[in-house]
């Protein structure tokens, strides 16, 4: 950094130091940073604003012009993601389970370039019995079925019908209904199991139960699509499950990310939920053609993270730790509130805005803000 | 197939440092703290849990900001 800058480092912010040094001859520097400084003062939000306010409508007007339908991937695939205004609402809310949670995995190289994607895709995909079974055969005088199975798929898997037997007799649903082997020609044969009489009906239950047998891949995740994003191929898939991905070898633990700002929290921690809810709420602002400043949206997000926790801007989450009483029952749901207060014996002290507004009293933002601060001067009064 | 994952390495981690105590102090004074006022983070949080950190003390957190280049905000840890 150039010498002339040093003072004003903690003075002004770093994206502006560096902007000046690119942008300057080194002669002006000195006269650009001070000029600088005064500017960047002058535009600062001023101590008392009511920023939240300016928040709430700098996103809240945008937000009426907003479209209120899911949409599809144009194109590309059927996958449905919700966008718009329900997306916003999701987030902000901190639901805890999406319309449409998704992830993007990347992955590592050689197989970002493409090497093995289908394999990878397929490998991340939630597989039933159902999809690598070409048939069931029911054999009404054995009561058994035989369960014919592709050989292709099982390859690009990794399975064997010895492991795929082991895997789907430990199923939970099918482990008490029946016996699952292998037979010489490697397809697998389920038996029911039980004394008490079976009839052809507990068969036919058998097969349906065991088509949507979990076999392997990681569960949660129904749909997956490779796709080529600038130089390289990541994977996105619909359904979302980030521990058991980021086991996978092929997967670049690094940038692979979800949508449910609540497994970011579990894997990344606060910060990280703090920079999706961010980044997937401008993402939404930014499709729509909208134009809401940034800052806006990281205030929301740092009120939701405050906590250490995500909380959700409802009754529930961001209100219910406020500390007046009358300000959370102002929000929602105003007699249990009052009710609950008037039992544990809570006492308002009346530090914030709106249990002011509804006393009638000076509020504190703004010139409301600052108190009078005097030296009293001893002595006797003339 | 387990891989060791390095939660601090991701995108979206920002750096997190725990606050020395004579560091604590000056940071206490300048913004007028008189206990709790800090955002908390939990001490089993996943990208503060290498770091030790005990109850009542202060993460650093150095966040990179699309608007300021670099911005530093602090945290106070609590268990649970």
């Amino acid at each position: 950094m150039h010498e002339a800058l040093k003072p004003y480092v903690g003075k002004l912010p770093r994206s502006i130091l560096e902007e000046i040094e690119e942008k300057c001859p080194a002669s002006k520097i000195k006269k650009v940073a001070e000029k600088a400084l005064e500017e960047y003062n002058t535009a600062m939000i001023a101590p008392g604003e009511a920023v939240g306010l300016i928040s709430a409508e700098s996103i809240g007007e945008p937000g009426t012009q907003m479209t209120l339908d899911t949409f599809h991937f144009a194109g590309v695939a059927e996958m449905n993601v919700t966008m718009g205004l329900p997306r916003i609402i999701e987030i902000l809310d901190g639901r805890k389970t999406l319309a449409t949670p998704m992830m993007e995995i990347f992955l590592k190289s050689p197989y970002n370039k493409g090497k093995d994607i289908r394999k990878c895709a397929l490998l991340v995909k939630e597989t039933t019995l159902g999809e690598i079974v070409t048939e069931f055969v029911i054999d009404i005088v054995d009561l058994k079925i035989e369960a014919k199975l592709d050989a292709e798929k099982m390859a690009l898997l990794g399975l064997t019908p010895a492991r795929l037997a082991k895997a789907v007799s430990k199923a939970k649903t099918l482990s008490k209904e029946a016996s699952v082997k292998e037979n010489k020609e490697g397809n697998l044969v389920l038996k029911l199991k039980g004394k008490e009489e079976k009839g052809l009906n507990d068969l036919y239950k058998l097969k349906e139960t065991a088509r949507d047998v979990y076999v392997c891949g990681i569960k949660g995740v129904t749909q997956v699509l490779p796709v080529k994003r600038k130089d390289e191929f990541i994977i996105i898939t619909a359904g979302s499950n980030l521990k058991k991905v980021l086991d996978l070898d092929f997967v670049d633990p690094n940038r692979t990310m979800s949508n449910d700002i609540y497994e970011i929290t579990e894997n990344f921690g606060i910060e990280a939920a703090r920079q999706a809810i961010i980044e997937e709420v401008f993402k939404v602002i930014e499709a729509q053609g909208l134009n809401v400043d940034i800052r806006h949206i990281m205030l929301v997000a740092d009120t939701m993270c405050v906590s250490g926790a995500i909380k959700g801007i409802t009754r529930y989450g961001v209100v219910s730790e406020k500390a007046s009483v009358l300000a959370r029952a102002s929000f929602e749901t105003p007699i249990k509130h009052v009710i609950n207060a008037a039992l544990a014996g809570e006492v308002d002290k009346l530090n914030s805005v709106v249990e002011n507004v509804m006393l009638n009293q000076a509020v504190p933002v703004g010139t409301g803000l600052p108190g009078l601060v005097t030296k009293v001067k001893k002595g006797k009064l003339k | 197939m387990a891989q060791k994952i390095d939660v601090t390495k991701h995108v979206l981690v920002p750096a997190h440092t725990v606050v020395s105590e004579k560091e604590k102090k000056k940071i206490i004074e300048k913004y007028n703290l008189k206990g709790i006022e800090l955002p908390r983070i939990f001490k089993d949080d996943p990208a503060v849990a290498h770091l030790k950190a005990k109850p009542g003390d202060i993460i650093k957190i150095t966040r990179k900001s699309s608007t300021a280049g670099e911005s530093v905000f602090y945290r106070r840890v609590t268990s649970a």
